[in-house]
């Protein structure tokens, strides 16, 4: 193997530190993001602190890829300060309001037109939609093998990859091949501090915009128009606090909570 | 006026430093003061980031970028830990006299270690008989045999234990009028006559050692002797405006975000007569005296440090702005425990420690009657 061409999706999401500024569109049901200052999705950090130590190992290439507007492009540039070789943002007014599938597809476009790579990885979700639907997505799309929640990844010289995913009671042990697009887990790796150098180097570093043109998209399928997924009529829970006496002897008051917490779904 | 921004690269390095604060130091901050203990091994990681050695050129290891960006390091660590803050900001004050005033060889010998941050810096001025009386240095240097020999003692010296290279200024003659003049020393750690002393024990800027140094027939070689005998003076005063009073600035402003930030949350969160206090006129009135104050030290801090980096003469500039935002961020913090109440002396809240801190700033580098006679002295000529 020749070095290790590798993508690495990432996503500007709200800055946790302004969640409480947050507002969403009462028509669209869509999180106004005009404002907000952005971070790059934290799991997508340990995405590709895992594509710059599988670089360092087999050298290579990094390129991120992002679907995003144009004002998150320093935001993307951080991760060019981390040590991405160069960015492409995929940015167009048609993909606005795009679902994790609309999403999926420009990405998936973005990684066909730089050249298929040896590899994509993503965080396994984000921050904001926190849908986990993408990495998968992306796979299918690219008609490639795909995993996600993956928190332990291993690609020997001869390009098997051997990885480890995160289950609900443990994990599964799989084997296969590249092309692959695998879903990191926040668990696999502690993303590098940024560096000054770094930073001063990401300032020359190529980036590269890429409109719906540009990837040869139908604009049906994306943004808005091409979202299968719509936002539902939001509402804010009432929660409320209830009380219940009840009196008898303590085996079959035992059994009164229990048949009280089925009913109303603590319980299964 | 021109519109006031800070470029890309700037707002990156904000995020870059806040990230490793925030994860690195943040969770110690309360522990460094409590011990007063500098966490060396942080320091070590933010020189391999780059952080320590901001204001070296690339050609001696570090960055070769300005005091516009040293000085949100310096923000950015002081919002948590100024006393973590004042180590680093003293570090650079070492390598910016080096930096000014060293000869090709000294440069190429110090600059790349301490950069890096695999060595700490200092800067030795201050005596018993005062800081801001430079001319009052009682400590000598005698050229024997071809050595310089040194003899005083340094007191409130930052960095005092820890520092591997530290530049010792000491009286070595007369000038033409018969004053005495000063001439600068590096000194490396366990040089022969040269220790550390009595460490003092500070009530704020916990975390950077303050104490004695002292010097008994410590022996110098005429290499060691920095920007020409009889220069001490003007190299000190010159760095200590420069790096040393706009260090104290950027620190004084990371004080004041705490204030703000901390009064901020605990308005929202701390609830009386059925309602979040921040809704309290009362309250919003102090929030505002904090943010009035913290954005009028933040615009003098830059402001100054901006007409430094471009190369200006801005002496009363940088007094101003050190002068406003450490009695800013004293004012601040003693609002910010006003409004928090009985939690506000508590310990489990960092205020206290920032109102300790704030305190502490104004002695650092000149205190705030130096500040406004420096102010005076420029208004008045």
């Amino acid at each position: 193997m020749k070095g290790l061409n590798i993508s690495v999706l990432v996503k500007p999401v709200p800055d946790p530190g302004c969640y409480e500024s947050i507002q969403i569109d009462p028509q669209t049901g869509i999180l106004v993001r005009e404002g907000l200052p952005n971070i790059l999705n934290p799991a997508d950090k340990h995405a590709l602190e895992a594509a710059l130590q599988l670089v360092e190992q087999h050298s290579g290439r990094v390129v991120m890829v992002s679907m995003a507007p144009p004002n998150a492009l320093e935001t993307v540039k951080e991760g060019l300060a981390m040590g991405a070789d160069e960015a492409w943002l995929l940015s167009d007014r048609a993909f606005a309001g795009a679902d994790t599938l609309a999403t999926s597809r420009v990405l998936a476009a973005g990684i066909k037109k730089l050249g298929l790579c040896d590899l994509v990885l993503a965080g396994s979700e984000s921050a904001d939609g926190g849908t986990a639907h993408v990495p998968s997505q992306v796979g299918e799309i690219l008609g490639i093998s795909h995993l996600t929640n993956v928190t332990w990844l291993n690609i020997d010289t001869d390009a098997n990859v051997r990885a480890r995913m995160k289950m609900e009671n443990g994990y599964i042990e799989v084997e296969g091949a590249l092309p692959m697009v695998i879903g990191v887990s926040r668990g696999m790796n502690v993303p590098r501090y940024t560096s000054l150098p770094g930073i001063l180097a990401a300032q020359d570093k190529p980036v590269k915009v890429l409109g719906l043109n540009n990837l040869g998209l139908d604009p049906g399928s994306v943004g808005l128009a091409g979202s299968p997924t719509q936002p539902g009529k939001l509402s804010r829970p009432e929660l409320k606090r209830q009380g219940e006496r009840l009196e008898g002897e303590p085996a079959e008051l035992a059994k009164r909570i229990v048949a009280i917490m089925r009913s109303s779904g603590v319980l299964s | 006026m021109p519109e006031f921004t800070f470029s890309p690269a700037q707002e990156m390095l904000r995020k870059a430093v806040r990230e490793f604060v925030e994860k690195e130091i943040e969770p110690i901050a309360h522990k460094i003061d409590a011990e007063n203990s500098c966490p060396m091994d942080v320091f070590r990681k933010m020189g391999a980031l780059g952080f320590a050695g901001v204001i070296v050129p690339k050609e001696y290891g570090g960055a070769g970028l300005g005091l516009t960006e040293r000085a949100i390091i310096l923000e950015e660590t002081a919002r948590h830990a100024a006393g973590f803050a004042m180590t680093l900001m003293t570090h650079q004050l070492g390598i910016e006299v080096l930096l000014s005033y060293g000869s090709e060889e000294q440069k190429r010998k110090y600059l790349p270690e301490l950069a890096s941050g695999k060595k700490l810096g200092g800067l030795a001025v201050t005596e018993p008989s005062g800081g801001s009386d430079v001319g009052g240095q009682q400590s000598t240097g005698e050229l024997k045999d071809g050595k310089w020999v040194l003899n005083g003692r340094k007191c409130f010296i930052t960095n005092s234990s820890e520092a591997d290279v530290c530049v010792v200024t000491v009286r070595t003659g007369e000038d033409a009028k018969g004053r005495p003049s000063f001439s600068a020393f590096i000194i490396e750690k366990g040089t022969p006559g040269f220790a550390p002393g009595r460490e003092e024990d500070k009530f704020g800027l916990r975390g950077s050692g303050t104490g004695d140094l002292s010097l008994n027939n410590c022996q110098a070689g005429e290499d060691a002797v920095l920007g020409g005998v009889g220069n001490g003076t003007k190299m000190a005063l010159a760095a200590i405006s420069k790096v040393g009073r706009t260090g104290m600035s950027a620190i004084s402003v990371g004080i004041l975000r705490g204030c703000l930030e901390e009064g901020v949350r605990f308005a929202k969160e701390r609830v009386l007569y059925g309602k979040p206090i921040a809704k309290l006129q009362a309250i919003q009135l102090e929030i505002a005296r904090n943010r009035v104050d913290y954005e009028a030290a933040r615009l003098l801090t830059y402001y100054a440090i901006g007409l430094k980096d471009a190369g200006g003469s801005c002496d009363a500039e940088i007094a101003t702005a050190k002068y406003f935002s450490t009695e800013a961020a004293v004012r601040a913090a003693k609002r910010t425990m006003d409004l928090m109440g009985g939690y506000g002396v508590v310990n489990d809240y960092p205020v206290g420690r920032y109102l300790r801190d704030a305190l502490a700033t104004i002695p650092s580098g000149g205190t705030s009657h130096v500040m406004q006679l420096v102010i005076a002295g420029q208004t008045l000529a």
